[in-house]
């Protein structure tokens, strides 16, 4: 098993590098950085050029890129523009951790900008990942047991329409409900901007209240699918000889399902958990945009807008490893799960 | 008991089971008896009557005519759904957004189908080095954010593409642009499906036998296991095109999506959460316009999942 | 010996958008301590229906008992609650079902599977349990039994699967043990195997066995009574003797004649029984074997023949006596 995950791992690295490259020159297209540097006052030729200069940003894509990589600090270059290198270079490079400097908030390092935020956004998803985690289960086991039956019915059709919804529309209706209506109507009403009121200071209570509405958004869109999968597989496996055995062996109901059929059942919706959290580190940029959470997702588009290459090459490869990892994490707790699987 | 060599069995007609069906007949019958698929059906069908039909009633220009006069009205006699915050009539305006949200789901459905398909095909029945390469290919497109790529892409192509001119109307070139860079992202998707279909059909005996009297590849594969594969690349791509419907509705709400005064359901929601407290029409109606035809969509989807898959329980 | 399980008139329906089907229709028999009953049938005649409606295996919806009792000592099973029919389950009356592979949970060490009984019915403690597990692994015949406690399904083979299915269903020694079609899905060689090992548990053992199969050759070898089945009714039932020897229904006649035999001949044509099984979709009004009778009467077509005793223990439901080719 741990030469599979070596092998994986290694597998893994030129899948990186060519994403990094292709990121790296996409990154090209979203605009000049300098542009919007400057605020409200039009920044000098003289300052842009010397700001470019210094950014090495004058320098041509590849050479960019190979600094991003490796550093410039075994170089020289040259910053007041007379043509010849005399500057050392101070960076190391990605290959030895050092992300860079954020273009927008001048000097900060990226693993800064990014730590700051990340584990906002790590609040907000994993508390939404075991909502839907713990809820679509047992609606799911639930449906499945019940099949057609009403209730089954009424469920499945609001999971659907919840899915059916796009994501701002459902944060925009439950905004209207529970917090403008709420608040006309006079009942205490929910939050919906930010982490907590500046007024009260970011306590625990303020900042759980405040995750409500967001949480909600998140999580009720995967409830649909997580539920459905749960079902189906369960409906499937709860029709296999087996379960017909634990019954004729005289187990109670509850063990038949909760042991015999959910073990086998709760497979694909290990794969789907594995494959969608680290997507849910990208922060939910609608989400986040929304209830103004400053999590990654807001980062992201916000840094996206003004061409902040660092940093967002430091956010998509931290979630282009999180990909990564997790698929190797999603393969190997499959494999554990089903002692019939075996990667040699 | 004696019987004669060339006694050959009879079936008593009485005895007969019930005429069998085609493979078709059968998933009709499954899919007709799919409650929700059979809602998701009509209320397509309303919806698509609501798009094109309506256009006889309200014209484009009707719909993109702006007269900040009576500028955020709320629903009435002479305006329906309201007015939006330039004074255009919202009805007018989901009427024609409905014919561009159909136009771009379905075509960039066609798009990631016409990609997926070959690359899934070309992957799952050469195997080997080709497999990989291309599957690594694909990964990497997945692994990279969606909304990443639309919106690099979406800034890109912006400007570059002019505006044609279809069935009668102008649309701006963004709508093409969309319509690419949704099919250009959304395939790996299907890839990764017909790709297991190839994988498991080309190990049947009945290709071997295709082998052996000399057919060649390419008929192979679109004639021989193509065909077979049909039923869940007919799920993803009904399925594809409500994500289609919501991609471009996730991209207008963030401002690249398709530019005014081409309306959209996504772009009618650009912004609307300023005016939540105070003109929620401007919102609302749109909004629940995509649920529903996306919903649609899904049930529709589900339903010939269900009809469509050979091992399915319900008869 | 006593009677432990007397079925009486068991109708079992399916409800399908195709219409109702009539599995089991009108079954009465009994099987008392001890002994083995084989129960032969063509595939779809309504053996299994049967065994999995007594025990309240049967899905439903879409499955319904329509009527009939199914009476275990004093009780009857189909009128159970379910909490107290999932003591009876396993502990009184086992089950083995025909297909190892998809029987057996597949991501549970069989350890765990034979425990299960163990702790549930017996009370055992998990040592305990343990213990009587690898007994009975021995004893099926599974060397190295300790070891194969934390082994998986799909690292045994076919027949070593059903032994161990046999140890699961025999762990808590219930009174019967309805094996349905154990050994058709496996090669000839096991099969002798397998109703080897069975013969010797019912020796050691001596519970009852309902056997289920469309093997007569198996029957032969293993059962004491017989009963033909078709179209979801009992058309013959005898000591096994008798029906080898005396066959009196035209179906069982026609089942053994076609039993290829050691003493034909290269070229001669093997006896096939002419016709196609019986429509479920419809109930049976007359006899469901008429169509394909090289006995059939006016009769036969018309009224439904009940179990009649024709000598001591042998019972047919016939208008026809074959001996004679007259009304009986």
């Amino acid at each position: 098993m741990t030469r599979y995950i070596i092998r994986r791992l290694l597998q893994a690295i030129p899948l990186l590098f060519l994403i990094s490259v292709v990121l790296f020159v996409l990154m090209q297209n979203m605009g000049d950085p300098i542009a919007t540097m400057g605020g409200r006052t039009v920044t000098r030729s003289q300052d842009r050029e010397r700001l470019t200069r210094q950014l090495g940003l004058d320098k041509p894509i590849y050479v960019q890129y190979f600094y991003w990589l490796v550093g410039n600090d075994w170089t020289k270059t040259d910053l007041d523009g007379d043509g010849i290198p005399e500057t050392q270079g101070k960076r190391r490079g990605v290959l030895r951790g050092d992300f860079g400097t954020s273009l927008v908030n001048r000097g900060r390092p990226v693993t800064e900008v990014i730590g700051d935020r990340l584990p906002n956004t790590l609040l907000l998803m994993l508390t939404a990942e075991a909502v839907v985690v713990l809820g679509a289960l047992l609606i799911g086991i639930y449906s499945a047991l019940h099949q057609y039956s009403a209730i089954d019915n009424t469920v499945t059709a609001i999971t659907f329409a919840l899915y059916s919804m796009p994501v701002f529309f459902f944060a925009l209706l439950v905004m209207y409900i529970f917090a403008v209506n709420f608040k006309q109507w006079g009942l205490p009403y929910l939050p919906t901007v930010g982490m907590f009121e500046p007024v009260a200071g970011k306590t625990p209570i303020q900042v759980a209240w405040h995750m409500v509405l967001p949480v909600a958004t998140l999580a009720f869109p995967f409830f649909a699918t997580y539920s459905r999968y749960t079902r189906s597989s369960m409906l499937e496996v709860l029709s296999q000889d087996y379960i017909r055995t634990a019954k004729s062996k005289g187990l109670p109901r509850r063990d038949v399902i909760f042991v015999h059929a959910l073990k086998n059942a709760a497979l694909p919706i290990v794969t789907l958990i594995g494959l969608d959290l680290p997507f849910l580190l990208g922060g939910a940029i609608v989400t986040e945009r929304i209830f103004a959470w400053p999590g990654m997702g807001r980062l992201f588009l916000d840094h996206l807008s003004r061409a902040d290459t660092p940093v967002v090459m430091g956010i998509l490869m931290l979630i282009a490893v999180a990909v990564i990892v997790f698929q190797i994490i999603t393969d190997i707790t499959y494999a554990w799960l089903d002692p019939r699987i075996r990667y040699d | 008991m004696e019987t004669t060599p060339d006694a050959i069995v009879h079936l008593i007609p009485d005895e007969l089971e019930t005429p069998p069906l085609t493979l078709w007949q059968l998933a009709w019958r499954r899919f007709r008896r799919h409650k929700m698929a059979i809602f998701g059906s009509i209320s397509l069908l309303v919806l698509i009557i609501y798009s094109f039909g309506g256009a006889f009633i309200y014209t484009e220009a009707y719909a993109n005519f702006t007269e900040t006069g009576i500028r955020l009205q709320p629903p009435s006699a002479a305006h329906p759904f309201g007015t939006d915050t330039v004074g255009r009539d919202i009805l007018a305006r989901t009427i024609y957004g409905g014919q561009i949200s159909l136009l771009i789901g379905l075509t960039a459905m066609l798009v990631q189908l016409f990609i997926g398909v070959l690359i899934g095909a070309i992957s799952g029945y050469f195997g080997g080095r080709i497999d990989s390469i291309l599957m690594r290919f694909t990964e990497a497109v997945l692994i990279i954010p969606q909304i990443f790529l639309l919106l690099v892409m979406a800034k890109f192509f912006g400007s570059k593409i002019p505006d044609i001119t279809v069935l009668g109307r102008t649309f701006s070139g963004s709508v093409v642009v969309i319509v690419f860079i949704i099919g250009i992202t959304s395939w790996p998707y299907l890839a990764r499906i017909v790709r297991a279909e190839f994988l498991s059909l080309k190990e049947n005996e009945f290709i071997l036998a295709a082998h052996s009297t000399g057919t060649p590849t390419f008929q192979i594969i679109f004639r021989h296991i193509l065909p077979n594969s049909m039923a869940p690349i007919i799920v993803a791509a009904t399925l594809g095109v409500a994500s289609a419907i919501t991609l471009e509705a996730y991209i207008s709400f963030l401002g690249l999506g398709v530019r005014p005064p081409t309306a959209t359901w996504g772009n009618m929601l650009e912004g609307a959460y300023n005016y939540i407290d105070t003109a929620y029409w401007l919102w609302l109606f749109p909004g629940l316009l995509i649920t529903l035809i996306v919903l649609s969509i899904n049930f529709i989807g589900d339903g010939l999942r269900d009809a469509l898959d050979p091992r399915s329980r319900a008869i | 010996m006593d009677k432990i399980l007397q079925i009486n008139n068991l109708r079992t329906i399916f409800n399908t958008p195709e219409g109702i089907v009539h599995a089991v229709n009108g079954v009465s028999f009994h099987i008392s301590e001890g002994e083995t009953l084989a129960v032969v049938g063509e595939s779809g005649c309504g053996k299994t229906v049967t065994m999995l409606s007594i025990l309240g295996l049967i899905p439903i919806p879409p499955g319904e008992i329509v009527s009939g009792s199914a009476y275990y000592h004093n009780k009857d099973l189909l009128q159970l609650p379910e909490e107290e029919l999932e003591r009876i389950r396993g502990r009184e009356i086992a089950m083995i079902f025909q297909d190892p592979m998809t029987s057996l949970n597949p991501v549970l060490t069989i350890g765990r599977q034979l425990t299960e009984p163990l702790t549930l019915h017996l009370g055992f403690d998990q040592q305990k349990a343990i213990q009587r597990a690898v007994e009975m692994l021995t004893f099926v015949g599974i060397p190295d039994a300790e070891k194969r406690l934390d082994a998986y399904p799909h690292q045994f083979s076919g027949g070593m699967r059903q032994r161990v299915m046999i140890a699961m269903a025999l762990g808590c020694a219930p009174s019967i043990a309805i094996a349905d079609e154990p050994t058709t899905a496996l090669d000839v060689t096991i099969q002798a195997q397998i109703i080897e090992l069975v013969i010797r548990l019912r020796e050691e053992l001596g519970m009852a066995i309902l056997w289920i199969t469309h093997d007569l050759g198996v029957v032969a070898g293993l059962a004491e009574r017989v009963i033909v089945m078709y179209s979801g009714l009992i058309l013959e039932e005898a000591d096994v003797y008798n029906l080898y020897e005396n066959p009196c229904h035209p179906y069982t006649t026609a089942l053994l004649g076609a039993l290829p035999r050691v003493d034909y001949t290269r070229h001669q044509r093997l006896d096939s029984i002419p016709g196609a099984p019986p429509n479920l979709l419809i109930e049976p009004k007359h006899c469901p074997f008429a169509p394909r009778c090289q006995f059939v009467m006016d009769i036969c077509r018309e009224q439904m023949p009940q179990l009649e005793l024709i000598g001591s223990d042998h019972q047919i439901a016939c208008w026809v006596d074959i001996h004679t080719g007259k009304s009986r």
